[in-house]
């Protein structure tokens, strides 16, 4: 193919666009109207995910030893711990390290300097970290089976909270989507059918000219390029503008909520939406202009 | 004439129909009624005959917008009825065609017009350059290249269409009553312009209603009458159907 002809193609295509103003505004904001949509949901994505995720993070079931256990059994508990598939690491805390955080934590230098023996000598315990948060009751009742365990502390966050409510949503939001990208397709596709019917005149001198079906086709597939692009553009510099408001709101207006809300920065969050929402966008431009044109232009 | 080799009498033919039938869908009748010819490189040949006798149809055929119910049809060597879809642009290409109604495109000027079917071919830009003006200075609108269709005579936008027809340099041109719109004068001085075509080498088929053109150009006439072909003579003259 002839640059020519490919540069014929683009400039009709843009052309096709002026020439139906109407249509092309409606197909994009359309287009534009799911696509902030999408682009909503899948911030809100993210962010779950990424809040569960530093919410796993910091799940922590603790053990902690009866007085009869010895240093081979813990050892040997750490062990056992370790090799189960849904622990990711341990930590053992001395007693001495024990003492020192909660005296830190509820009492002033000089109380704890009155101190000569550790109050909480029985209290090294074993803090394990979880690579996956929905086996942790399972865990726990493993550990509590376990000889030498005295007590087992759980996390506070229940995670199996957190993992349902993340497919909840995401189940719900890819729905809505695909209903929405369905939609806009068929309006592109109706656009680009117009674009078609206004031009019928033009496409059968092209035909006895000795066209080939894809120099005929070509401008309405771009034309639907062309709306999907604008379509995909538009939402992302919405976005882009509302992201930090919408956090600044929830922050401000969540305030108890706030140590659990770990937003991810909108840097990130273009990063993985500007190339999945213009991918979209020109996808469907394609599929809405390249199945009207297959169907409509025949040589 | 000496007798010539079959191949040799083959490639001097631009178009043969073989006992070509055409049945529109709809239609009782057939529009095409077991219609044979052949046309040499070269010729100028008219076709007439009333209204429905089949003219516009055995058109269609050749620019292989509608396919024959029976029969071949073979065009400079191309066996036309069982050409591959995607063989058909190419194949089209060798042909220029020019309508009664002009057919051009209103949003565009004069040389876009014509430079359009180059685009089409996607031919080089700087032959368009250089093939546009030369094929628009032939059909004597050289001055007129900015102007728009609705800005020029019927006889002016014909030119355009006829210059658009032959800009790719096809070796057949059809025309379908190229005069209908015409008054006399323009009509004798598009024929002219056809004649001139002609002699260059272009073989010429040109449907027509203007008795008065036919009778004085003495070219080979075909006359049709309900889908069959009634008469086939050189230097040939209307006749009247009454
Ligand atoms: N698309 C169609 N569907 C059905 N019948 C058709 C179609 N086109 C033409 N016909 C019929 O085929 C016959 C031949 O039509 P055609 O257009 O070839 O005539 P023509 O010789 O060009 O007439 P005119 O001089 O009026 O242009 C007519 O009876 C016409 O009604
Ligand atoms: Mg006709």
């Amino acid at each position: 193919m002839r640059i020519s002809t490919f540069l014929f193609a683009i400039k009709q295509g843009f052309k096709n666009c002026v020439r139906n103003k109407l249509y092309s505004f409606v197909s994009i904001m359309t287009t534009a109207a799911c696509l902030f949509l999408f682009g909503v949901f899948f911030a809100i994505l993210l962010n779950v995910q990424h809040i569960v995720r530093n919410a796993q993070e910091g799940v922590c079931v603790t053990v902690f030893f009866t007085d009869e256990a010895t240093a081979e059994r813990k050892e040997e508990i750490n062990s056992l711990i370790m090799n189960r598939v849904e622990v990711k690491d341990t930590y053992y805390v001395t007693a001495d390290e024990a003492w020192a955080e909660f005296s830190q934590e509820y009492f002033g230098e000089e109380y704890v300097a009155g101190f000569t023996e550790n109050p909480l000598e029985k209290s090294d315990n074993l803090q394990i970290y979880m690579n996956d948060v929905s086996m942790q009751s399972a865990l726990v009742t493993y550990l509590n089976s376990l000889e030498g365990v005295r007590k087992v502390n759980e996390s506070a966050i229940t995670a199996n909270m957190l993992t349902s409510m993340d497919s909840m949503v995401t189940y719900v939001a890819i729905a809505i989507i695909i209903l929405l990208l369905v939609v806009s397709a068929f309006i592109i596709s109706n656009t680009v059918n117009l674009g078609i019917s206004l031009r019928r005149e033009e496409i059968s001198i092209m035909k006895y000219l000795g066209a080939t079906d894809f120099f005929v086709r070509a401008p309405f597939v771009v034309e639907g390029l062309i709306l999907g692009l604008f379509g995909s553009v538009v939402p992302l510099v919405a976005i882009y503008f509302m992201y930090g408001q919408a956090m600044d709101f929830l922050v401000d207006n969540f305030f108890s909520l706030q140590s659990m809300l770990a937003f991810m920065p909108i840097e990130e969050v273009m990063g993985l939406l500007a190339p999945i929402s213009i991918a979209v966008g020109v996808g469907i431009g394609f599929l809405g202009s390249f199945f009207t044109v297959r169907k409509h232009l025949r040589v | 004439m000496a007798k010539k080799k079959r191949t040799e009498i083959d490639e001097n033919i631009a178009i043969q129909l073989d006992n070509v039938v055409k049945v529109y869908r709809d239609g009782r009748k057939p529009a095409l009624n077991d219609v044979s010819l052949q046309i040499k490189k070269g010729e100028f040949v008219f076709i007439v005959g009333n209204s429905g006798s089949g003219k516009s149809t055995l058109i269609k055929l050749l620019l292989r917008e509608l396919l024959p119910t029976e029969g071949d049809i073979y065009v400079n060597g191309t066996d036309v009825v069982h050409l591959r879809r995607g063989r058909v642009p190419r194949y089209r290409r060798s042909i220029g065609v020019v309508f009664q109604d002009f057919r051009l495109l209103k949003d565009r000027n004069v040389y876009d017009n014509v430079a359009f079917a180059q685009i089409i071919v996607q031919a080089r830009r700087r032959d368009i350059r250089r093939n546009v003006p030369t094929i628009l200075s032939m059909v004597g609108l050289a001055g007129k290249y900015k102007a728009r269709p609705k800005q020029l005579s019927g006889g002016e936008q014909q030119r355009v269409a006829i210059a658009r027809a032959l800009v790719n340099n096809p070796p057949i041109l059809l025309a379908d009553e190229p005069t209908g719109n015409l008054d006399p004068t323009n009509s004798w001085e598009i024929m002219k312009l056809l004649e001139e075509i002609n002699e260059k080498g272009t073989t010429i088929l040109l449907v027509t209603h203007n008795k008065d053109i036919v009778n004085a150009m003495k070219k080979r006439v075909i006359t049709m009458k309900q889908g069959v072909i009634v008469s086939d003579e050189e230097q040939g003259v209307y006749i009247d159907e009454d």
